[in-house]
């Protein structure tokens, strides 16, 4: 029983530290832009930094956690960031910026788990590569929806049109909301760096605390063994189709702080490329490491930047980093050393202990 | 009144006849053997017992409700758990949380109370973990409780999985070969570890073995399969010696 109570305390202490590494980076960064320190370049990477950590966050949960591989992460972002951008531009100076900004964050988290529901029920029947080229195809099918996708609002209340807006029959006082493949424009831009920390504050409090929970172990253990898990009286559908759906939800929120970042919105974003971007970040921060996501998806969204400076070999550096990094993490005779190093620091932790005791 | 019943249980897999007319009753705290040569249907038994094939004819009946033909998730909460021939625990997860995964469906909390941490959710998971360390502690695993699955020694993951199959507090447990692949020691501690569940948790067990020593040692009563078909059916020590097992075992 003591042991256990130890265990959890571990479990605790780990999730505390994940927290407190975002929060002091938080605080450095936060010092580091009100004293000027920073280029204006790296700046204006601040909140695409914490969209990235999110949606890495949530790309974790189902490739790590869930055990299945999806690409289409970059569809449910897309999905959240137009959901609430039109939320946004509809409801435009009805109400305060924070208020308009809290209901398009819930929004776009809702309409993005609807459709990770919706696409989780057929695609969810298959597994591994199958699954992953599925949900590729997803992600490309709405990203070419939302290219072609008309909205605009009048007094006579919205009208939709999959040809262009002329076709959309507006009263004179009409305005077009979603305008094909020009996107939305003229979001207004609520992101900032604090709220951006405080939703991968959030995501990681849902995801950490739904891991050690009972849905959590149940979902795990379908990765584990679906036989097994079947056996023990789990509902395989239900607990995938959950972590596929909160995931999709929470890729919507990175879609919203992206969203409401930039003036101008269109589906160019959130292509294949991006969906595989989110997936290396998960790949290299250490598949299951909701810890290891962030400071993946961190490192390697900054860097390119901050490697301006070396112009013509500053792909050929970021190419070096994403190998080193993929050694470190995953090749066998790395982790040995990281074990044995471990191992050493915490045998030299006991002796004090012991001395400290005598 | 039985614990299980099961007659005329039939499956095919194409032309192949896999179970033909399969009969069985199982008392309520009995210890059963279920033995034959290799490829005789026994796993297949238990794969429809289970409810992992649906059988083309017979019905299976558990303490007098008829199962047949239900699903996995439904017969385990109907009363029956199982282990598996080759091991299949939850490798990745620690000791503790295999078990606690097993005790899903009698503890139950809703995923809002998981994230949100309500205080049902601290209650709950307390009695979960007391729970899980007793059934652990029977089988001598509550000081590995936070290795993870795939870290124990071989006879350890077969009793951590036996331990994961009571969790689920069933009426039956069906053990396939769960002393395959140990050395003598182990099989003994394995035959007294058996004998104690069905003494400590008041179960039916029903086993699929090879090991001899073991069905003699400690099954009351054993059916024998061979070809899908019953062989013969009886009291231990007369089974074994019957003419008709031992040339299926062994040839003419």
């Amino acid at each position: 029983m003591k042991k256990n109570l130890m265990k959890m305390n571990k479990i605790t202490k780990n999730n505390l530290i994940t927290y407190g590494i975002v929060v002091v980076a938080f605080i450095i960064m936060q010092i580091l832009v009100t004293s000027g320190n920073i280029s204006s370049l790296l700046q204006g990477l601040l909140v695409p930094l914490c969209v990235y950590a999110i949606a890495a966050i949530s790309l974790n949960l189902v490739v790590g956690i869930s055990g299945e591989l999806s690409l289409g992460h970059a569809g449910f972002m897309c999905v959240g960031a137009y959901a609430s951008a039109f939320f946004s531009k509809a409801v435009g100076e009805g109400m305060p910026g924070m208020v308009r900004f809290i209901l398009a964050i819930l929004v776009g988290a809702l309409v993005a788990g609807i459709f990770g529901i919706v696409i989780g029920i057929p695609v969810l029947r298959l597994r591994g590569d199958y699954l992953a080229i599925v949900t590729l195809a997803f992600g490309e099918i709405i990203k070419n929806l939302m290219n072609v996708l008309y909205i605009g609002m009048d007094s006579n209340g919205l009208h939709f049109s999959v040809s262009d807006a002329a076709s959309l029959n507006m009263e004179a006082d009409g305005t077009v909301i979603i305008n094909g493949a020009l996107g939305i424009t003229g979001t207004p831009k609520d992101s900032t760096f604090t709220i951006g920390v405080i939703l991968i504050l959030i995501t990681l409090f849902i995801v950490l605390n739904l891991i050690h929970s009972r849905s959590g172990r149940a979902i795990m253990s379908i990765r584990d063994n679906r036989i097994a898990a079947e056996s023990v009286g789990i509902n395989i559908t239900k607990y995938k189709l959950m972590a596929f759906s909160i995931s999709a939800a929470l890729a919507g929120v990175a879609g919203v702080l992206y969203a409401h970042n930039l003036s101008t919105l269109t589906v160019k974003k959130f292509d294949y490329n991006t969906s595989i971007l989110i997936l290396v970040f998960v790949v290299l921060g250490g598949i299951g490491s909701i810890r290891g996501s962030i400071i993946a998806a961190v490192i390697l969204t900054a860097l390119p930047e901050m490697l301006r400076g070396l112009s013509d070999y500053r792909m050929l550096i970021y190419a070096i980093v994403l190998i080193a990094m993929m050694l470190f993490n995953w090749a066998p005779s790395a982790i040995n050393w990281r074990e044995r190093v471990k191992a050493k620091f915490k045998g030299k932790k006991q002796k004090t202990d012991k001395k400290e005791a005598a | 009144m039985a614990m299980l019943e099961v007659s005329n249980l039939s499956i095919a897999f194409g032309g192949l006849q896999a179970v033909d007319n399969f009969n069985l009753k199982i008392n309520k705290g009995q210890l059963y053997g279920l033995i034959g040569p290799n490829g005789a249907g026994k796993t297949t038994v238990f794969n429809l017992l289970t409810g992992v094939y649906k059988p083309n004819e017979g019905i299976v009946k558990l303490d007098g409700k008829d199962i047949t033909g239900r699903s996995t998730i439904e017969i385990n909460k109907s009363g029956v758990a199982r282990t598996f021939q080759n091991i299949r625990l939850f490798k990745d997860m620690t000791v503790l949380d295999n078990v606690k995964a097993g005790l899903h469906n009698h503890y139950k909390y809703s995923t809002v109370t998981g994230i949100l941490r309500l205080p049902k959710y601290y209650k709950l998971e307390k009695e979960m973990d007391e729970r899980a360390m007793e059934i652990l502690k029977v089988f001598d695993l509550d000081k590995e409780v936070n290795y993870l699955a795939s870290n124990l020694p071989y006879g350890k993951q077969r009793k951590l999985e036996i331990a994961r199959a009571l969790a689920t507090e069933p009426k039956l447990l069906l053990l396939d070969e769960p002393a395959a692949g140990m050395n003598p020691n182990e099989t003994q501690e394995l035959m007294d570890t058996i004998r104690f569940v069905r003494d400590h948790f008041d179960m039916t067990i029903l086993l699929i073995e090879h090991d001899m020593k073991l069905v003699g040692g400690i099954c009351e009563e054993l059916t024998v399969l061979n070809f899908g078909q019953v062989l013969t059916q009886g009291k231990t020590a007369f089974v074994l010696n019957d003419p008709a097992v031992i040339t299926a075992y062994l040839g003419e």
